[in-house]
Protein backbone atom coordinates (compact mmCIF):
# COMPACT_ATOMS: atom_id res chain seq x y z
CA UNK A 1 0.00 0.00 0.00
CA UNK A 2 1.39 3.29 -1.17
CA UNK A 3 1.40 6.23 1.61
CA UNK A 4 -0.78 9.16 1.07
CA UNK A 5 0.60 12.53 1.61
CA UNK A 6 -3.04 15.16 1.88
CA UNK A 7 -2.67 18.44 3.27
CA UNK A 8 -6.04 18.54 4.07
CA UNK A 9 -6.65 15.73 6.50
CA UNK A 10 -3.11 15.68 7.83
CA UNK A 11 -3.51 15.47 11.93
CA UNK A 12 -2.02 18.19 13.96
CA UNK A 13 1.54 18.41 13.32
CA UNK A 14 2.83 17.08 16.21
CA UNK A 15 1.13 13.87 15.95
CA UNK A 16 2.05 13.99 12.08
CA UNK A 17 5.61 14.24 12.86
CA UNK A 18 5.55 10.95 15.31
CA UNK A 19 3.81 9.42 11.81
CA UNK A 20 6.16 10.68 9.52
CA UNK A 21 9.30 8.78 12.32
CA UNK A 22 7.57 5.65 11.79
CA UNK A 23 8.00 6.07 8.17
CA UNK A 24 11.51 6.15 8.05
CA UNK A 25 12.42 3.15 9.98
CA UNK A 26 16.41 2.95 9.46
CA UNK A 27 16.65 6.71 9.58
CA UNK A 28 17.64 7.65 13.22
CA UNK A 29 19.53 5.01 13.56
CA UNK A 30 21.56 5.62 10.77
CA UNK A 31 21.66 9.38 12.58
CA UNK A 32 23.07 8.41 15.32
CA UNK A 33 25.99 5.82 13.78
CA UNK A 34 27.41 8.77 11.34
CA UNK A 35 27.07 11.24 14.56
CA UNK A 36 29.60 8.83 16.21
CA UNK A 37 31.45 7.63 13.40
CA UNK A 38 31.97 11.43 12.03
CA UNK A 39 33.16 12.27 16.07
CA UNK A 40 35.53 9.08 16.96
CA UNK A 41 36.80 8.03 13.42
CA UNK A 42 39.20 10.34 12.61
CA UNK A 43 40.11 11.09 16.27
CA UNK A 44 43.14 9.50 18.00
CA UNK A 45 41.95 8.68 20.90
CA UNK A 46 38.93 8.66 20.03
CA UNK A 47 36.29 7.28 22.27
CA UNK A 48 38.85 8.23 25.38
CA UNK A 49 37.85 12.18 25.01
CA UNK A 50 34.68 11.88 26.01
CA UNK A 51 35.99 10.12 28.90
CA UNK A 52 38.82 12.45 29.48
CA UNK A 53 37.11 15.82 29.09
CA UNK A 54 34.57 15.45 31.91
CA UNK A 55 37.67 14.35 34.00
CA UNK A 56 39.79 17.33 32.84
CA UNK A 57 37.16 19.92 33.99
CA UNK A 58 36.57 18.23 37.06
CA UNK A 59 40.12 18.69 37.93
CA UNK A 60 40.42 22.12 37.00
CA UNK A 61 37.18 22.92 38.89
CA UNK A 62 38.09 21.30 42.07
CA UNK A 63 41.54 23.21 42.15
CA UNK A 64 39.93 26.52 41.16
CA UNK A 65 37.23 25.83 44.05
CA UNK A 66 38.92 23.66 47.23
CA UNK A 67 42.80 25.86 46.70
CA UNK A 68 41.67 29.08 45.15
CA UNK A 69 38.35 29.67 47.24
CA UNK A 70 39.05 27.63 49.71
CA UNK A 71 35.64 26.45 49.61
CA UNK A 72 35.24 23.72 51.93
CA UNK A 73 32.93 20.60 51.24
CA UNK A 74 32.80 20.69 47.81
CA UNK A 75 34.38 17.42 46.37
CA UNK A 76 35.70 15.71 42.91
CA UNK A 77 32.79 12.91 43.17
CA UNK A 78 29.88 16.17 43.48
CA UNK A 79 31.40 18.08 40.36
CA UNK A 80 31.83 15.18 38.68
CA UNK A 81 28.46 13.81 39.22
CA UNK A 82 26.74 17.59 37.92
CA UNK A 83 29.21 17.44 35.04
CA UNK A 84 28.10 14.44 33.11
CA UNK A 85 24.11 15.67 33.77
CA UNK A 86 25.32 19.47 32.94
CA UNK A 87 27.38 18.33 30.15
CA UNK A 88 25.11 16.33 28.59
CA UNK A 89 22.15 19.11 28.86
CA UNK A 90 24.80 21.54 27.49
CA UNK A 91 26.12 19.81 23.86
CA UNK A 92 22.56 18.55 22.92
CA UNK A 93 21.02 21.70 22.80
CA UNK A 94 24.23 23.12 21.60
CA UNK A 95 24.49 20.14 18.97
CA UNK A 96 20.86 20.39 18.21
CA UNK A 97 20.98 24.39 17.55
CA UNK A 98 24.22 23.99 15.23
CA UNK A 99 22.67 21.02 13.25
CA UNK A 100 19.48 23.02 12.35
CA UNK A 101 21.32 26.31 11.43
CA UNK A 102 24.20 24.97 9.91
CA UNK A 103 23.93 21.15 9.05
CA UNK A 104 20.49 21.46 7.36
CA UNK A 105 20.99 22.00 3.47
CA UNK A 106 19.61 18.31 3.59
CA UNK A 107 15.96 19.12 4.88
CA UNK A 108 16.12 21.96 1.95
CA UNK A 109 16.47 19.31 -0.80
CA UNK A 110 14.66 16.35 0.51
CA UNK A 111 11.61 15.52 2.98
CA UNK A 112 12.57 13.98 5.97
CA UNK A 113 11.07 13.89 9.82
CA UNK A 114 12.11 17.40 10.71
CA UNK A 115 12.54 16.17 14.32
CA UNK A 116 14.58 13.23 12.94
CA UNK A 117 17.96 15.21 13.76
CA UNK A 118 17.44 16.40 16.77
CA UNK A 119 16.52 12.89 18.16
CA UNK A 120 19.56 11.61 16.72
CA UNK A 121 21.39 14.36 18.32
CA UNK A 122 19.84 13.92 21.83
CA UNK A 123 20.53 10.31 21.69
CA UNK A 124 23.83 10.33 20.38
CA UNK A 125 24.75 12.54 23.53
CA UNK A 126 22.85 9.76 25.72
CA UNK A 127 25.41 7.33 24.43
CA UNK A 128 28.57 9.86 24.54
CA UNK A 129 27.32 10.10 27.98
CA UNK A 130 27.51 6.83 28.66
CA UNK A 131 31.06 6.35 27.84
CA UNK A 132 31.33 9.55 30.72
CA UNK A 133 30.23 7.26 33.27
CA UNK A 134 33.51 5.15 33.66
CA UNK A 135 35.05 7.84 34.61
CA UNK A 136 32.52 8.64 37.44
CA UNK A 137 32.95 5.20 38.10
CA UNK A 138 36.91 5.84 38.55
CA UNK A 139 36.41 9.03 40.76
CA UNK A 140 33.96 7.53 42.84
CA UNK A 141 35.97 4.55 43.45
CA UNK A 142 39.73 6.58 44.01
CA UNK A 143 37.58 8.94 46.41
CA UNK A 144 35.72 6.33 48.50
CA UNK A 145 32.07 7.51 47.52
CA UNK A 146 30.13 4.83 47.84
CA UNK A 147 27.64 3.86 45.52
CA UNK A 148 24.19 3.48 47.22
CA UNK A 149 21.20 1.08 46.09
CA UNK A 150 19.87 4.06 44.98
CA UNK A 151 22.38 4.50 42.25
CA UNK A 152 20.07 1.30 40.59
CA UNK A 153 17.93 4.33 40.07
CA UNK A 154 20.26 6.02 37.23
CA UNK A 155 18.14 4.87 33.92
CA UNK A 156 15.07 7.57 34.84
CA UNK A 157 17.30 10.32 36.02
CA UNK A 158 19.12 9.85 32.88
CA UNK A 159 15.72 9.71 30.79
CA UNK A 160 14.59 12.96 32.69
CA UNK A 161 17.64 14.91 31.70
CA UNK A 162 17.11 13.53 28.12
CA UNK A 163 13.29 14.49 27.89
CA UNK A 164 13.84 17.53 29.26
CA UNK A 165 17.44 18.39 26.83
CA UNK A 166 15.34 17.05 23.99
CA UNK A 167 12.41 19.55 24.90
CA UNK A 168 14.52 22.58 25.53
CA UNK A 169 16.81 21.72 22.25
CA UNK A 170 13.39 21.77 20.67
CA UNK A 171 12.37 25.07 21.57
CA UNK A 172 15.90 26.67 21.14
CA UNK A 173 16.25 24.75 17.76
CA UNK A 174 12.90 26.47 16.30
CA UNK A 175 13.85 29.82 18.34
CA UNK A 176 17.26 29.89 16.04
CA UNK A 177 15.36 29.31 12.79
CA UNK A 178 13.35 32.52 13.33
CA UNK A 179 16.14 34.19 14.44
CA UNK A 180 20.01 32.81 13.72
CA UNK A 181 21.44 35.36 16.03
CA UNK A 182 20.59 33.09 18.46
CA UNK A 183 23.31 30.93 17.43
CA UNK A 184 25.88 33.14 18.29
CA UNK A 185 24.59 33.94 21.60
CA UNK A 186 23.64 30.95 22.80
CA UNK A 187 27.19 29.65 24.30
CA UNK A 188 27.13 32.45 26.97
CA UNK A 189 23.27 32.10 27.72
CA UNK A 190 24.52 28.45 28.32
CA UNK A 191 27.30 29.37 30.45
CA UNK A 192 25.45 32.02 32.41
CA UNK A 193 22.59 29.31 33.07
CA UNK A 194 25.54 26.93 34.45
CA UNK A 195 26.53 29.32 37.18
CA UNK A 196 22.90 30.38 37.73
CA UNK A 197 22.85 26.61 38.56
CA UNK A 198 24.66 24.15 41.36
CA UNK A 199 26.72 22.86 39.49
CA UNK A 200 30.33 23.28 40.18
CA UNK A 201 29.14 24.86 43.62
CA UNK A 202 26.77 23.42 46.09
CA UNK A 203 23.04 24.67 46.07
CA UNK A 204 23.41 26.06 49.83
CA UNK A 205 25.79 28.74 48.17
CA UNK A 206 22.54 29.94 45.83
CA UNK A 207 20.39 29.99 48.87
CA UNK A 208 22.67 31.63 51.03
CA UNK A 209 23.28 34.41 48.58
CA UNK A 210 19.97 34.80 46.69
CA UNK A 211 17.76 33.05 48.66
CA UNK A 212 15.49 29.85 47.60
CA UNK A 213 13.63 31.25 44.98
CA UNK A 214 16.20 30.95 42.63
CA UNK A 215 16.45 27.29 42.69
CA UNK A 216 13.02 26.56 43.14
CA UNK A 217 12.38 28.26 38.90
CA UNK A 218 15.50 26.81 37.79
CA UNK A 219 14.38 23.43 36.03
CA UNK A 220 18.00 21.87 35.73
CA UNK A 221 18.11 22.15 39.39
CA UNK A 222 15.22 19.48 39.68
CA UNK A 223 17.24 17.31 37.40
CA UNK A 224 20.24 17.64 38.65
CA UNK A 225 19.36 17.76 42.10
CA UNK A 226 17.61 14.07 41.28
CA UNK A 227 21.14 12.82 40.11
CA UNK A 228 22.77 13.65 42.69
CA UNK A 229 20.56 12.17 45.49
CA UNK A 230 20.71 8.58 43.96
CA UNK A 231 24.70 8.88 42.98
CA UNK A 232 26.12 10.96 45.47
CA UNK A 233 24.22 11.07 48.41
CA UNK A 234 23.13 7.72 48.23
CA UNK A 235 19.78 8.02 49.19
CA UNK A 236 16.34 7.27 47.77
CA UNK A 237 14.10 10.72 46.32
CA UNK A 238 11.03 11.25 47.84
CA UNK A 239 7.81 11.47 46.07
CA UNK A 240 8.33 15.27 45.93
CA UNK A 241 11.60 14.78 44.11
CA UNK A 242 10.24 12.26 41.78
CA UNK A 243 6.88 14.96 40.45
CA UNK A 244 9.23 17.93 40.14
CA UNK A 245 11.98 16.01 37.82
CA UNK A 246 9.51 14.33 36.26
CA UNK A 247 6.99 16.95 35.96
CA UNK A 248 9.91 19.55 34.87
CA UNK A 249 11.01 16.91 31.77
CA UNK A 250 7.96 16.30 30.43
CA UNK A 251 6.61 19.82 30.95
CA UNK A 252 9.37 20.86 28.44
CA UNK A 253 9.04 17.88 26.19
CA UNK A 254 5.59 18.44 25.47
CA UNK A 255 6.15 21.69 25.12
CA UNK A 256 8.91 21.71 22.89
CA UNK A 257 7.57 18.55 20.30
CA UNK A 258 4.43 20.84 20.26
CA UNK A 259 6.15 24.34 19.45
CA UNK A 260 8.44 22.56 17.08
CA UNK A 261 6.24 20.80 15.20
CA UNK A 262 3.79 23.60 14.40
CA UNK A 263 6.16 26.26 13.45
CA UNK A 264 8.74 23.43 11.22
CA UNK A 265 6.08 23.68 8.62
CA UNK A 266 7.28 27.24 8.51
CA UNK A 267 10.76 26.51 8.29
CA UNK A 268 11.17 26.63 4.82
CA UNK A 269 10.09 29.38 4.07
CA UNK A 270 12.75 30.79 6.58
CA UNK A 271 16.14 31.06 3.62
CA UNK B 1 -14.89 15.67 0.75
CA UNK B 2 -13.18 13.07 -1.22
CA UNK B 3 -13.78 12.93 -4.64
CA UNK B 4 -14.88 9.33 -6.39
CA UNK B 5 -12.43 7.88 -8.40
CA UNK B 6 -8.88 9.45 -7.44
CA UNK B 7 -6.78 6.74 -7.22
CA UNK B 8 -5.71 7.05 -10.80
CA UNK B 9 -4.27 10.26 -9.99
CA UNK B 10 -0.52 10.35 -7.86
CA UNK B 11 -0.36 13.87 -7.37
CA UNK B 12 -3.35 16.47 -7.23
CA UNK B 13 -2.91 20.16 -6.35
CA UNK B 14 -5.77 22.64 -5.39
CA UNK B 15 -4.95 26.31 -5.87
CA UNK B 16 -1.44 26.17 -4.27
CA UNK B 17 0.19 28.80 -3.28
CA UNK B 18 3.64 29.24 -1.41
CA UNK B 19 4.37 33.30 -0.68
CA UNK B 20 7.20 34.36 1.21
CA UNK B 21 7.20 37.00 3.54
CA UNK B 22 10.12 39.10 2.35
CA UNK B 23 10.89 41.73 4.74
CA UNK B 24 11.18 45.33 2.87
CA UNK B 25 14.71 45.61 4.53
CA UNK B 26 16.93 42.77 5.55
CA UNK B 27 15.89 42.70 9.14
CA UNK B 28 17.59 38.90 10.22
CA UNK B 29 18.92 40.09 14.09
CA UNK B 30 16.65 39.98 17.03
CA UNK B 31 18.08 43.26 18.31
CA UNK B 32 16.86 45.06 15.00
CA UNK B 33 13.80 43.22 14.23
CA UNK B 34 13.04 44.37 18.31
CA UNK B 35 13.89 48.04 17.77
CA UNK B 36 12.06 48.33 14.54
CA UNK B 37 9.07 46.43 15.79
CA UNK B 38 8.46 48.65 18.64
CA UNK B 39 8.74 51.70 16.59
CA UNK B 40 6.45 49.95 13.84
CA UNK B 41 8.53 50.31 11.34
CA UNK B 42 8.72 46.47 9.98
CA UNK B 43 7.20 46.34 6.51
CA UNK B 44 6.98 43.34 4.89
CA UNK B 45 6.03 42.51 1.08
CA UNK B 46 4.67 39.36 -0.44
CA UNK B 47 6.53 37.04 -3.20
CA UNK B 48 4.40 34.66 -4.31
CA UNK B 49 6.42 31.72 -6.03
CA UNK B 50 3.84 30.03 -6.38
CA UNK B 51 0.42 31.62 -7.38
CA UNK B 52 -2.69 29.22 -6.92
CA UNK B 53 -1.56 26.33 -9.36
CA UNK B 54 -4.01 23.71 -10.03
CA UNK B 55 -2.69 20.30 -11.67
CA UNK B 56 -3.59 16.30 -11.68
CA UNK B 57 -0.74 14.19 -12.51
CA UNK B 58 -1.93 10.52 -13.33
CA UNK B 59 -0.41 7.75 -11.70
CA UNK B 60 2.17 5.73 -14.16
CA UNK B 61 2.66 9.19 -16.50
CA UNK B 62 5.87 10.76 -17.74
CA UNK B 63 4.86 14.18 -16.55
CA UNK B 64 6.78 17.76 -17.68
CA UNK B 65 7.18 21.12 -15.88
CA UNK B 66 8.82 23.45 -18.09
CA UNK B 67 9.79 27.17 -18.02
CA UNK B 68 12.46 29.81 -17.54
CA UNK B 69 14.26 30.51 -14.32
CA UNK B 70 12.65 31.86 -11.73
CA UNK B 71 9.23 30.81 -13.14
CA UNK B 72 8.56 28.01 -9.99
CA UNK B 73 9.23 24.86 -11.22
CA UNK B 74 11.66 23.76 -8.06
CA UNK B 75 9.09 25.51 -5.90
CA UNK B 76 6.39 23.20 -7.17
CA UNK B 77 8.42 20.13 -6.87
CA UNK B 78 9.74 21.11 -3.15
CA UNK B 79 5.69 20.86 -2.30
CA UNK B 80 4.91 17.97 -4.13
CA UNK B 81 7.91 16.24 -2.44
CA UNK B 82 6.82 17.97 0.98
CA UNK B 83 10.11 20.31 1.13
CA UNK B 84 7.90 23.12 1.37
CA UNK B 85 4.43 23.23 3.09
CA UNK B 86 1.99 25.47 0.85
CA UNK B 87 1.18 28.70 2.40
CA UNK B 88 -2.44 27.80 1.07
CA UNK B 89 -4.12 25.16 -1.09
CA UNK B 90 -4.25 21.69 -1.04
CA UNK B 91 -1.63 18.72 -1.91
CA UNK B 92 -2.45 15.78 -2.31
CA UNK B 93 0.41 12.86 -3.15
CA UNK B 94 -0.24 9.53 -3.18
CA UNK B 95 3.01 7.61 -2.95
CA UNK B 96 6.32 8.14 -1.87
CA UNK B 97 8.47 10.20 -3.59
CA UNK B 98 12.31 9.74 -4.76
CA UNK B 99 14.02 12.99 -5.75
CA UNK B 100 17.02 12.36 -8.41
CA UNK B 101 18.62 15.48 -7.64
CA UNK B 102 21.34 16.84 -5.57
CA UNK B 103 23.22 13.42 -6.04
CA UNK B 104 24.89 12.57 -3.20
CA UNK B 105 23.33 14.77 -0.63
CA UNK B 106 23.26 13.53 2.52
CA UNK B 107 26.52 11.77 2.27
CA UNK B 108 29.10 11.68 4.84
CA UNK B 109 32.96 12.28 3.77
CA UNK B 110 34.42 10.09 6.94
CA UNK B 111 31.64 7.30 6.27
CA UNK B 112 32.56 4.62 3.41
CA UNK B 113 30.66 3.45 0.44
CA UNK B 114 28.86 1.16 2.18
CA UNK B 115 28.06 2.98 5.50
CA UNK B 116 26.49 5.53 3.10
CA UNK B 117 24.62 3.40 1.22
CA UNK B 118 22.38 2.73 4.56
CA UNK B 119 22.85 6.39 5.11
CA UNK B 120 21.15 7.33 2.06
CA UNK B 121 18.83 4.98 1.93
CA UNK B 122 17.43 5.37 5.48
CA UNK B 123 17.59 9.22 4.27
CA UNK B 124 14.94 7.77 1.25
CA UNK B 125 13.00 6.13 3.78
CA UNK B 126 13.99 2.46 3.03
CA UNK B 127 14.18 -0.12 5.35
CA UNK B 128 17.10 -1.46 6.71
CA UNK B 129 16.39 -5.12 5.25
CA UNK B 130 15.89 -3.06 1.82
CA UNK B 131 18.79 -1.51 1.98
CA UNK B 132 20.48 -4.81 2.72
CA UNK B 133 19.12 -7.05 -0.22
CA UNK B 134 19.50 -3.98 -2.86
CA UNK B 135 23.51 -3.39 -1.48
CA UNK B 136 25.14 -5.66 -3.67
CA UNK B 137 22.89 -4.32 -7.11
CA UNK B 138 24.04 -0.76 -6.03
CA UNK B 139 27.72 -1.74 -5.66
CA UNK B 140 27.36 -3.27 -8.81
CA UNK B 141 25.49 -0.31 -10.89
CA UNK B 142 28.05 2.36 -9.68
CA UNK B 143 31.39 1.06 -11.00
CA UNK B 144 33.30 1.78 -7.57
CA UNK B 145 34.42 -1.70 -7.18
CA UNK B 146 36.86 -2.21 -4.52
CA UNK B 147 36.75 1.26 -2.94
CA UNK B 148 32.97 0.83 -1.51
CA UNK B 149 35.17 -0.04 1.82
CA UNK B 150 36.96 3.46 1.86
CA UNK B 151 35.70 6.75 3.49
CA UNK B 152 33.92 8.55 0.63
CA UNK B 153 36.60 11.70 0.79
CA UNK B 154 38.61 9.74 -1.15
CA UNK B 155 35.63 9.24 -4.03
CA UNK B 156 36.15 11.54 -6.76
CA UNK B 157 33.02 13.56 -7.62
CA UNK B 158 31.76 11.42 -10.59
CA UNK B 159 32.21 8.48 -8.02
CA UNK B 160 29.87 9.91 -5.47
CA UNK B 161 27.76 10.88 -8.51
CA UNK B 162 27.60 7.34 -9.56
CA UNK B 163 27.07 6.30 -6.45
CA UNK B 164 24.47 8.82 -5.63
CA UNK B 165 22.64 7.68 -8.30
CA UNK B 166 22.63 4.10 -7.78
CA UNK B 167 21.23 4.55 -4.67
CA UNK B 168 18.11 6.21 -5.76
CA UNK B 169 17.27 4.45 -8.54
CA UNK B 170 17.94 0.86 -6.41
CA UNK B 171 14.12 0.42 -6.22
CA UNK B 172 11.53 1.48 -8.72
CA UNK B 173 9.87 4.63 -6.92
CA UNK B 174 6.48 5.53 -6.71
CA UNK B 175 6.97 9.04 -7.72
CA UNK B 176 10.25 9.76 -9.06
CA UNK B 177 11.49 13.52 -9.31
CA UNK B 178 14.33 14.35 -12.22
CA UNK B 179 15.90 17.56 -12.16
CA UNK B 180 16.83 18.08 -15.56
CA UNK B 181 17.89 14.70 -17.27
CA UNK B 182 20.80 13.78 -15.63
CA UNK B 183 23.99 13.26 -16.71
CA UNK B 184 26.35 11.05 -14.42
CA UNK B 185 29.71 9.68 -15.02
CA UNK B 186 31.38 9.22 -18.41
CA UNK B 187 30.14 8.27 -21.41
CA UNK B 188 29.20 4.50 -20.24
CA UNK B 189 27.69 5.38 -17.52
CA UNK B 190 25.38 8.05 -19.15
CA UNK B 191 24.11 5.18 -21.50
CA UNK B 192 23.66 2.90 -18.51
CA UNK B 193 21.64 5.45 -16.24
CA UNK B 194 19.50 6.44 -19.01
CA UNK B 195 18.64 2.72 -19.97
CA UNK B 196 17.82 2.11 -16.39
CA UNK B 197 15.63 5.59 -16.53
CA UNK B 198 13.96 4.52 -19.76
CA UNK B 199 13.28 0.85 -17.30
CA UNK B 200 11.20 2.91 -14.61
CA UNK B 201 9.65 5.20 -17.34
CA UNK B 202 8.12 1.69 -18.65
CA UNK B 203 6.62 0.73 -15.26
CA UNK B 204 3.19 1.74 -14.90
CA UNK B 205 3.14 2.33 -11.37
CA UNK B 206 6.00 4.78 -11.28
CA UNK B 207 5.35 8.52 -12.25
CA UNK B 208 7.74 10.70 -13.25
CA UNK B 209 7.77 14.51 -13.01
CA UNK B 210 10.45 15.79 -15.41
CA UNK B 211 11.50 19.26 -14.80
CA UNK B 212 13.41 20.74 -17.75
CA UNK B 213 14.26 23.22 -20.32
CA UNK B 214 14.29 21.56 -23.11
CA UNK B 215 11.43 21.24 -25.33
CA UNK B 216 12.32 18.23 -27.51
CA UNK B 217 12.75 16.19 -24.38
CA UNK B 218 9.47 17.03 -23.22
CA UNK B 219 8.25 16.05 -27.25
CA UNK B 220 10.10 12.87 -26.49
CA UNK B 221 9.18 11.81 -23.25
CA UNK B 222 6.47 13.61 -21.85
CA UNK B 223 3.29 12.00 -22.02
CA UNK B 224 1.29 14.94 -20.35
CA UNK B 225 3.25 18.41 -19.64
CA UNK B 226 3.34 22.46 -18.46
CA UNK B 227 4.53 25.27 -18.62
CA UNK B 228 4.88 27.39 -15.60
CA UNK B 229 5.79 31.52 -16.14
CA UNK B 230 5.98 33.35 -12.79
CA UNK B 231 4.42 30.89 -10.43
CA UNK B 232 1.40 31.01 -12.84
CA UNK B 233 0.61 27.84 -15.05
CA UNK B 234 -0.10 29.19 -18.20
CA UNK B 235 -0.58 25.87 -20.44
CA UNK B 236 -1.45 22.62 -19.82
CA UNK B 237 -1.46 19.81 -22.59
CA UNK B 238 0.33 17.15 -24.25
CA UNK B 239 3.99 16.52 -24.61
CA UNK B 240 3.76 17.19 -27.91
CA UNK B 241 1.70 20.34 -27.65
CA UNK B 242 3.63 21.84 -24.97
CA UNK B 243 6.52 21.59 -26.40
CA UNK B 244 5.65 23.85 -29.51
CA UNK B 245 4.37 25.92 -27.66
CA UNK B 246 7.48 26.30 -25.25
CA UNK B 247 9.33 26.08 -28.08
CA UNK B 248 7.43 29.43 -29.73
CA UNK B 249 7.70 31.37 -26.18
CA UNK B 250 11.47 31.40 -25.85
CA UNK B 251 11.48 31.81 -29.31
CA UNK B 252 9.79 34.61 -28.90
CA UNK B 253 11.56 36.00 -26.37
CA UNK B 254 15.03 35.45 -27.83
Amino acid sequence: MSELYDSRTTPPAPIEEIISIFRYPDLIRQLIYRDLVARYKRSFLGVLWTMLNPLASMIILTIVFSRVFEMRGVYPAYILTNLLGWNFFAQTTQFSLNTILYGNELSKKIYMPRTAMILATAITGMINMLFALVPLVIIYLATGTPFAPSALLLPFSLFFLAAFSLGVSLLVSTAAVLFPDIGEFFPVLLMGYMYLTPVIYPASLITEVAGGWLLWLNPMYYLLNFLQMILFEGVFPGGGDWLSAAGVSLVFLLMGWIVFTNASRRFSYYV
Amino acid sequence: MSEPCQEHLAVTLKDVWVTYKLPTEQLRSIKEFAIKRVLNKVTFHDFSALKGISLDIPRGSVFGIVGRNGAGKSTLLKVISRVIYPTSGDVIVRGRVSPLLELGAGFHPDLTGVENIFLNGALLGYTRAEIEEKMEGIIRFSEIGEYIYAPIRTYSSGMIARLGFSIAVAKDPEILILDEILSVGDAGFQEKSMARISEIMANPNTTILLVTHSPGLVADLCDRAVILESGNLIASGSGLEISDRYHQMLGGNA
